[in-house]
């Protein structure tokens, strides 16, 4: 095992699950951000503000940390340029819109709900994962 | 108003919790999915903690029609598997495992000036929009093949 953090992973961890759950308990939504994010390219009355509120809530909070602790935001992945960090966004953008989710609509709330949708879901999503970390490890050479 | 602040504070732990976890470091997720080499099963206890939290407190809130600010609870409700779920989830594993980065964390990782988070979020929301496109297209011709109302 290498560069393993079982505590700041734990603390991330209960932080968003504390944070999914207050969405679902104050405002009736689930935090999904493929689906979140997604719902604002298709804009329905009403249903815009506070879509917006929770990416700026992201993004405040990406600044907030990338400043407190810029080690946290490190992208050192062997082997990925631009091009292939961007057919892999058009995979992860397609993908989570026809699978209706992603790690945290899917992989949190879904199986938290003992959804089958989402148990299914984040079996293969993380079978494919490893399988595309594989492969890219075989082409480019051991990370 | 309420639910605005609510949102925006949610997203903003959200991202803390991202960035503790270790989402928005590309090297931890690819680790992660790197089961047959150098695994790192950090990004296990991101998971679990989470559902440590939201499975329990989601049974005492479930059965509620009401959130705490008056809206309609949106629970989905669907539990059969079809193709676009699980080639939807096969494309979007790929994707992750590609470039590192899935929504949330990308999103996180733009604000805190990551380069290349910023390529996968714009790549992103092109999938996004390609979808609908692709979507809408095969609505449409099937509504014309299906026949005239």
């Amino acid at each position: 095992m290498e560069n393993f953090t079982p505590w700041s992973s734990l603390l991330g961890g209960l932080l968003i699950g504390g944070a999914s759950f207050a969405l679902l308990f104050f405002n009736g939504r689930i935090a999904g951000i493929s689906g979140i994010t997604g719902g604002l390219l298709t804009p329905k009355a009403n249903d815009v503000a506070w879509r917006v509120a929770f990416v700026g809530g992201l993004l405040a909070g990406g600044v907030l940390m990338g400043f407190l602790r810029p080690d946290l935001f490190t992208y050192t992945v062997p082997y990925r340029s631009a091009v292939m960090v961007s057919v892999a966004g058009l995979l992860v953008g397609f993908g989570t819109r026809l699978g209706s989710g992603c790690t945290s609509g899917h992989g949190v709330c879904g199986i938290s709900r003992l959804s089958p949708r989402s148990v299914v879901a984040t079996v293969t999503f993380m079978a494919t994962g490893a399988a595309a970390v594989f492969f890219a490890n075989s082409v480019g050479g051991a990370s | 108003m309420k639910a605005i602040v609510v949102s925006f504070g949610v997203g903003l732990v959200f991202a803390v919790g991202l960035a503790f976890g270790g989402m928005t470091q590309a090297s931890k997720v690819v680790g992660f999915l790197d089961f047959f080499g150098n695994w790192d099963p950090s990004l296990m206890f991101v998971m679990g903690g989470a559902i440590a939290i939201y499975l329990p407190l989601f049974r005492l809130v479930r059965k509620r029609p009401l959130s705490a600010l008056g809206f309609e609870m949106g629970i989905p409700t669907r539990r059969d598997l079809d193709p676009r779920l699980i080639g939807g989830a096969a494309l979007f594993g790929i994707g992750w495992g590609l470039g590192g980065f899935c929504p949330g964390p990308g999103i996180v990782a733009l604000a805190s000036g990551v380069g290349m988070a910023a390529v996968f979020v714009a790549s992103m929301l092109a999938g996004m929009v390609l979808f609908r496109i692709v979507d809408h297209l095969r609505t449409s011709a099937s509504a014309v093949v299906g026949g005239a109302r």
